[in-house]
């Protein structure tokens, strides 16, 4: 298994400004900061990258 | 004796040795974290299978993965059962076995920040030896792998320790030379990583171990090991008292106050609410409306990295002496601090306001900055 099996990402808007990213991971929500030095962004943008993850826009 | 009498006569040159006095007097020489298994802030027993709870799961710092061996299941936990002069131990505990595949990779390691590293100059011909000692116990007996890894310079040693006795306490000691050719970035990233194996199949045991420091090579990371649990719901794996210290002598394990290993561990994993069927308080908030109240979380211990963070349980929100219940969001996450935004309805706009648990023991507010 890859170490994080996220099965969606969406942006989180406040003000108009791309706050974090949401993502489920096992069915559980979590909140990302948009910070490269966190693993689960860093995990994000790596799947990202590979193609097997989009991050779906905020509502 | 008086101090004023202590002479070079009254104690002779070679009678103090660094083994004799590191104990008493050498603090903050355990490069690992929670290496006694103290601190379990997300829980004492973990059901851990392939794709179920890999990850962080019972003893704090410690990350426990599975990679190619289907269908196996492991009860993680902070066990009891420890040498003399611990209390805990961390155990895996094979529930459900499977077979060994050329792709197994099933690890236990703990990653070291970059910045916390620079003192042994690697990547210069300065580079210090590092000596890794830790009690382990299992009811399998062989050789196990024990990798350490440079991320930032693709670089990697590797040793091979061994168990002679089955189920039986066994002390341990690993030396490793400084790498001369790899530096360690000096961040906040992961710098060296101390990976223990549990299981490996071939594509990580077929060549010849690379007892030297140099470029990353998968069949050479744990030729030799021959002891796999996972196989048989009879395997199960301990391991406490994990030190990795500068030098070349592994010297008694640095015991630190609970106090100190929860701080520590802090600054990777925090969690924040009730831990029982309670009302504590959470933090303090202001209702800019009827249905949404902001709020600011200070956090004890700055983190290593802004947390991602979720919620668990049901909170409340206390305004104008009247409680509602809320749906608890996040933002503008940091490394100090972490922006609250309850939602729900009937909120006293204007006015302030507390948030709480709802007594609810799983209302918590969980944040990680783990490497």
């Amino acid at each position: 298994m890859s170490e994080m099996n996220i099965t969606s990402a969406q942006y989180v808007t406040y003000d108009g400004v791309n706050d974090h990213i949401d993502i489920v991971i096992d069915g559980d929500t979590y909140s990302v900061p948009i910070a490269p030095a966190n693993r689960h962004y860093a995990e994000i943008m790596r799947q990202v990258e590979a193609g097997t993850l989009t991050i779906q826009e905020a509502e | 004796m008086p101090i004023s009498t202590i002479n070079t006569n009254s104690i002779a040159d070679d009678a103090v040795t660094v083994p004799k006095v590191t104990d008493q007097v050498l603090t903050h020489r355990n490069l690992i974290i929670n290496g006694a298994m103290q601190v379990a802030q997300r829980g004492t027993s973990a059901s851990v299978s392939d794709g179920s709870n890999e990850g962080y799961s019972t003893a704090d710092r410690f990350n426990f993965q599975i990679t190619g061996l289907t269908g196996v299941a492991y009860t993680a936990s902070q066990s009891t059962d420890a040498p003399d002069n611990f209390s805990n131990s961390f155990k895996l505990d094979c529930t459900t076995a499977a077979s060994l595949a050329a792709t197994t990779n099933t690890r236990f390691y703990q990653r070291i920040e970059g910045q916390n590293l620079q003192h042994l100059g690697y990547g210069t011909s300065g580079a210090k030896s590092l000596t890794a000692s830790f009690w382990v116990k299992s009811n399998k007996t062989g050789s196990y792998g024990l990798w350490f890894y440079n991320a930032g310079a693709s670089r990697a040693i590797s040793r091979l320790y061994t168990i002679d006795s089955a189920d039986t306490w066994e002390y341990k000691t690993v030396t490793i030379s400084g790498d001369t050719s790899g530096s360690i970035t000096n961040d906040s990233g992961s710098g060296l990583e101390m990976r223990f194996a549990i299981a490996v199949g071939s594509d990580l045991t077929s060549g010849t171990l690379a007892t030297n420091w140099g470029s990353l090579v998968n069949a050479d990371r744990h030729a030799g090991h021959d002891a796999n649990i996972g196989l048989s719901t009879d395997d199960y794996w301990q391991i406490t008292g994990v030190q990795l210290e500068v030098g070349d002598t592994a010297t008694p394990f640095e015991h630190r106050s609970f106090g100190e290993e929860l701080a520590l561990c802090k600054r990777y994993y925090q969690k924040h609410g009730n831990e029982t069927s309670a009302y504590r308080y959470l933090a303090p908030a202001f209702c800019n409306s009827t249905s949404q109240a902001q709020g600011v979380l200070t956090l004890p211990v700055t983190m290593r990295a802004a947390p991602t963070t979720s919620v668990s349980g049901s909170f409340q929100l206390i305004h104008a002496s009247t409680g509602s219940s809320i749906t608890l969001g996040t933002k503008e996450l940091n490394e100090s601090s972490v922006g609250l935004q309850p939602s729900g309805s009937g909120f006293t706009a204007n006015s302030g306001a507390i948030i709480r648990g709802a007594n609810d023991a799983t209302a918590q507010l969980k944040l990680d900055a783990e490497l």
